[in-house]
């Protein structure tokens, strides 16, 4: 029951002392990378090694061999939208279910996390 | 029929009394010792006092370098010059306190029968206050009551934590702290127990999360050098790190929470105040 084992992208938690980017309010053009890098958005590093992320965190896997660990898209889709519906213990945020991200954004960080 | 209804009851009744004694206060410590064992085969569970600190050796060195000489010096001059002043009544706060305020810190929070609650070393100051002619202080507030605990706390240093937990008005109110630690909260869905139980040890870029054992017996906490932060203070950070706006310090939902905290750290030695980065 280790969130070691969890799958998927994590926001902050409690002991984030200094947030980066915490005051920039988020702009409608961000990218999916910058949604995967930056608070306030999925602020995916917060939790998941990326490969071009630095200080990333622990608390969940790192995000590589994406299309092998899921060939359908949609399936990625789903554990970012809301990863308690396949986990009830996860640590991850249910980023669509709970407003984090907008439809519009989830679509954007799958598609760069997939691509990793 | 009377009857039936009679023994049922009876049978209820002594579930309600009983169950608790199948997993209570000190089984759910207990669980919480082992999950850590598990977990951290190799560390030992004593240097969790120091919390996030426990897991980076380097930290640690630096934290005790920073502790010879901290930066919060003037502030404990102060807090100490304010447990001093004597209240509107001529008495102090040593007059009022059990044991002058000594070696007491661990026995907080503590369930005060006849009140019905959970009382905290914050509120026993408070009851000091207001039984001595003043108005009762904001808790929280790094300015009064977080000064004086920062000295108060001192007076208890070396002293394990000493949570009682005894019948069943008190076992509610731990109940109840429980809950609340792993309550889910905010639009990023964390638990107090998601990142101090599950994910203790692991990083939140570059923080390492501090585990739930240890956590209580070092507060309050100079954050950064000077800003004084109280425990509960903290919790209502927490909870804002996950976008949830949390209750003022003081809460009954917060001494509660507190209460079971405690618990969990039930054994460790006390050190206040201290340097948090």
């Amino acid at each position: 029951m280790h969130i070691k084992h969890l799958s998927g992208a994590i926001v902050l938690a409690a002991s984030i002392v200094t947030p980066v980017f915490a005051a920039d309010p988020p702009k409608a053009t961000l990218s999916g990378k910058d949604i995967a890098f930056q608070l306030p958005k999925g602020n995916c590093l917060a939790c998941h090694s990326i490969a071009g992320g630095e200080q990333p965190g622990t608390l969940g896997p790192e995000l590589k061999d994406m299309k092998a660990r899921f060939p359908d898209k949609k399936e990625l889709a789903a554990h970012i939208a809301d990863q308690t519906a396949f986990n009830p213990y996860t640590a991850m945020p249910p980023f669509l279910k709970h407003g984090a991200l907008t439809q519009e954004e989830l679509d954007k960080v799958v598609d760069f996390i997939h691509g990793l | 029929m009377n009857k039936i209804a009679q023994t049922l009851a009876i049978l209820c009744g002594l579930l309600v009394v009983t169950s608790p004694a199948l997993a209570g206060p000190e089984e759910d410590r207990q669980a919480m010792i082992k999950h850590f064992k598990d977990s951290y085969p190799k560390m030992d569970q004593a240097t969790f006092i120091h919390g996030a600190l426990a897991f980076n050796q380097d930290a640690l060195n630096q934290y005790k370098s920073i502790m010879e000489f901290p930066p919060y010096g003037e502030d404990m001059d102060k807090a100490e010059k304010l447990w001093n002043t004597p209240m509107k009544s001529g008495k102090t706060y040593a007059d009022c306190l059990p044991n002058g305020g000594k070696m007491i810190a661990g026995d907080y929070p503590l369930f005060d029968n006849a009140k019905g609650k959970v009382v905290t070393l914050e509120m026993a100051v408070n009851d000091c206050r207001t039984a001595n002619g003043e108005a009762a202080w904001v808790y929280g507030d790094p300015k009064t009551m977080g000064l004086l605990t920062a000295h108060l706390r001192t007076l208890s240093d070396g002293m394990k934590v000493n949570i009682k937990v005894e019948g069943p008005a008190a076992l509610k109110a731990y109940e109840d702290g429980k809950k609340t630690w792993y309550a889910r909260k905010g639009q990023l869905n964390f638990s107090c127990a998601s990142c101090h139980v599950y994910g203790a040890g692991d990083k939140v870029r570059s923080e390492i999360l501090s585990p739930v054992i240890g956590q209580t017996t070092h507060w309050p906490v100079f954050r950064g050098g000077t800003n004084l932060v109280t425990l509960q203070t903290r919790y209502k950070g927490c909870n804002a790190s996950v976008r949830h706006v949390g209750q003022d310090p003081g809460h009954e939902a917060w001494n509660n929470l507190e209460y079971y905290h405690s618990f969990m750290s039930n054994g460790l030695p006390m050190q206040a105040s201290i340097f948090r980065k």
